[in-house]
């Protein structure tokens, strides 16, 4: 008989240094999402505020269709629809000051424009006359991140560093569920908490990365739950309750400007449309899973709420049609003109001074451009 | 009158003190990485400067390469200019997403309405008895990337003028510092430590007829220790550090090889789709008229950076670089 096998011979002590950091219990999430419309809550909330994420989930919705149509049209090369989403796009919007910033990825071109950002700006990488189209500077929202999961450490990065300024500004990122497997992902929350950075992950879980189900993409019981790893609360949310989605994320934004540090959000949501344009939605999920997510539309959730509660009427729907076919229509008009493209400025940008090498690739292209110029005005006077 | 102080430095001194100065002269630069503050850095260019400038300025991070290029982007995003350090040239290969993806493109992403004014520093090379992803040379990922400055100082002076000027630049810059250069003493003025040409302009650091070498970072005091060899056969070789592979001097090195009529690239990196490889064709499509022979490179093997105990045999030495130049006499004959 050895000495590790006689009872009580070797009491093995812990070791030296472990404690808890911190009680998990508070940062975990709830086992529901969050939900206000139809329920209790509802009651406290401020009218004007739900009318005004009324009328925004209408042009929400309208700008997807119209951008939608775009793309069979041949005006915009790619669009990833968000419909179904736009409870979580506009309350992203929403829940910031105008001093905050934004960071979307490619889905999240509602949020942009809901922000403040001109629906043709917002297009200009969709569209593909250049890659980011408005100044990031003037609306405080960062170009549209086409590489998933990219844009979190910058958004913790912007956060940290306004708080080192001494400048009281949140950062909110937006993620899909499908980002949240990316290394930078994991990396921008652990930086996140670790600084206590005032920044807010939102995480638009609608279900699929492409064709990929969640089920596929983690283990893990929520996307929220991940947060407590992390050391930063985790909040589940109905994503199609736009009154929740936005409770929720302007607690979370409130928390961070009061120096609390990240909280992480999962809205539970779900992509109506295919991931874009261009891909078959039929050949990974079936017809009743659709229809039971489009009886949760965000839209309908909302009227039925405010209706019942006398908020709103016939009128003030169809004025926020209204309003909705407005934007469309002058969005449509803008996209069909062409844009008025300068290929010399394809140097412009590279480094703020260009170097010797790409002046001659400048020259060369100048050269190029004359030379397609004189022999198209051949061709043009001998055909006259 | 002041008498002008030149005394030996390090050039990990010299790196410190760039970092000091332009800490001190502008209060939005910021250096971060893994080990940067309290330990000063695992080769201690970093010392000192979380004490002096405290840790919101001098911020050791998790350990996470591409978590910390990330949140540099977005520091740079709200008017600072963060300094990152990878720590070893292998372990930036997690952040070269966030360098390839934005780092070097958000320039042109956004018409030039946000520039990301980043350093990274890249202690780089071999040469230290490293043991694996500790010696790698990694430059022509760099260099493959519009939008990144590459530089490489080889001299005390340059590793603070250029580190100075890096840290200045409104532009990203991967800055390539030779590990085993950094203990390397050399004289250096400390009175006037900015006075190294800009980045973008190589320098004949030893003047010739009879060849050029072309090089830079560590391969420089290797070039320099051949050419003083050479003159045992009777060749003259001029030597040409580059500095700065992004921008790239064409002029000097072109009219280096004009007067001389030959060439070699030599440097670390694999030759195979390394960084000699463009350099050799630049100077081909330029100087065609003027070669006496081939320009022929003199590189690392193409292999993965060996263990240390075989790292000799792979790395560019004398020998190596002047049977090169033999080479070259040999083709000019035949």
């Amino acid at each position: 008989m050895t000495v590790m096998e006689q009872r009580g011979a070797y009491r093995p002590s812990p070791p030296p240094a472990w404690q808890p950091r911190m009680d998990p219990a508070p940062l975990l999430p709830d086992a529901e999402p969050y939900r206000v419309l139809g329920t209790e809550a509802a009651a406290k909330a401020d009218p004007e505020l739900l009318r005004r994420l009324y009328a925004q989930l209408v042009r929400g919705r309208r700008y997807n269709t119209q951008a939608t149509a775009l793309t069979k049209q041949g005006r915009l090369a790619v669009y990833p629809s968000s419909t179904g989403q736009e409870a979580c796009e506009v309350a992203a919007a929403l829940a910031l000051e105008e001093r905050d910033w934004l960071f979307p990825s490619y889905r999240d071109t509602l949020a942009v424009v809901a922000r403040g950002v001109d629906p043709v700006e917002a297009l200009t990488l969709l569209r593909g006359d250049w890659h980011s189209g408005y100044d990031p500077h003037t609306h405080r929202v960062a170009p549209l991140s086409t590489p998933l999961a990219t844009q979190l450490p910058h958004a913790v990065g912007l956060a940290h560093a306004a708080r080192l300024k001494g400048d009281d500004v949140v950062a909110l990122a937006l993620v899909g569920d499908g980002g949240t497997s990316e290394g930078d992902f994991h990396e921008a929350l652990n930086f996140a908490a670790v600084w206590q950075a005032p920044v807010v992950f939102l995480v638009q879980n609608n279900g699929f990365a492409i064709s990929v189900p969640l089920a596929k993409q983690t283990a893990a019981p929520s996307l929220a739950h991940k947060a407590v790893g992390y050391g930063m609360p985790g909040r589940l949310v109905d994503g199609n309750d736009a009154a929740a989605v936005h409770e929720v994320l302007s607690d979370a934004v409130r928390h961070a400007r009061a120096g609390g540090g990240p909280t992480l959000v999962e809205a539970v949501t779900y992509r109506i449309e295919a991931h874009t344009n261009a891909d078959d939605a039929t050949r990974y999920r079936g017809d009743a899973e659709v229809a039971a997510w489009r009886a949760h539309d965000p839209i309908e959730l909302l009227e039925r709420e405010l209706t019942a509660r006398g908020l709103l009427d016939e009128a003030g729907i169809e004025a926020a049609r209204q309003d909705a076919e407005e934007m469309a229509a002058d969005l449509r008009e803008r996209m069909n003109r062409d844009p008025e493209l300068d290929p010399m400025a394809l140097f412009d940008h590279v480094y703020a001074e260009t170097t010797a090498q790409l002046r001659e690739q400048r020259a060369l292209l100048r050269a190029e451009l004359e030379a397609e110029q004189e022999q198209h005005g051949e061709q043009e006077g001998g055909a006259r | 009158m002041t008498t002008v102080a030149v005394k030996p430095a390090t050039m990990a001194q010299a790196l410190t003190r760039a970092l000091r100065d332009a800490m001190a002269a502008d209060p939005t630069v910021h250096v971060m990485g893994e080990d940067v503050g309290t330990l000063g850095g695992v080769f201690r260019v970093t010392d000192g400067l979380a004490k002096e400038f405290g840790e919101d300025r001098c911020t050791d991070t998790p350990l996470a390469e591409a978590g910390i290029l990330g949140t540099a982007v977005g520091m740079a995003m709200y008017g600072l200019r963060p300094v990152v350090e990878m720590q070893f040239d292998a372990f930036a290969y997690p952040a070269f997403e966030q360098l390839i993806s934005h780092v070097s493109r958000m320039r042109n992403r956004t018409c030039g309405r946000m520039p990301l004014p980043i350093t990274v520093r890249v202690p780089y090379g071999g040469g230290i008895g490293g043991v694996e992803h500790h010696s790698d040379s990694s430059e022509a990922y760099y260099m493959a990337t519009p939008g990144l400055h590459v530089v490489a100082p080889a001299t005390v002076a340059d590793a603070y003028g250029l580190l100075r000027q890096a840290i200045a630049s409104d532009d990203p810059v991967v800055f390539l510092e030779p590990k085993r250069l950094y203990w390397s003493k050399d004289s250096w003025n400390p009175e006037h430590p900015t006075d190294v040409e800009p980045i973008g302009r190589a320098v004949v650091r030893r003047s010739g007829r009879s060849a050029t070498l072309i090089t830079y970072g560590p391969s420089l005091p290797v070039c320099l220790e051949a050419a003083e060899a050479a003159q045992a056969e009777g060749w003259d070789l001029e030597v040409v550090d580059l500095r700065s592979l992004v921008p790239f001097d064409d002029e000097t090195v072109c009219a280096s090889v004009r007067r001389t009529g030959r060439a070699v690239v030599v440097h670390e990196s694999t030759g195979f789709g390394g960084p000699g490889g463009e350099i050799a064709t630049r100077v081909t499509e330029r100087c065609f008229h003027h070669l006496e022979a081939p320009v022929l490179r003199v590189a690392g093997f193409d292999i993965p950076y060996p263990p240390p105990m075989l790292e000799r045999h792979h790395l560019p030495g004398v020998d190596r670089i002047l049977d090169a130049v033999a080479r070259l006499q040999w083709e000019a004959e035949g």
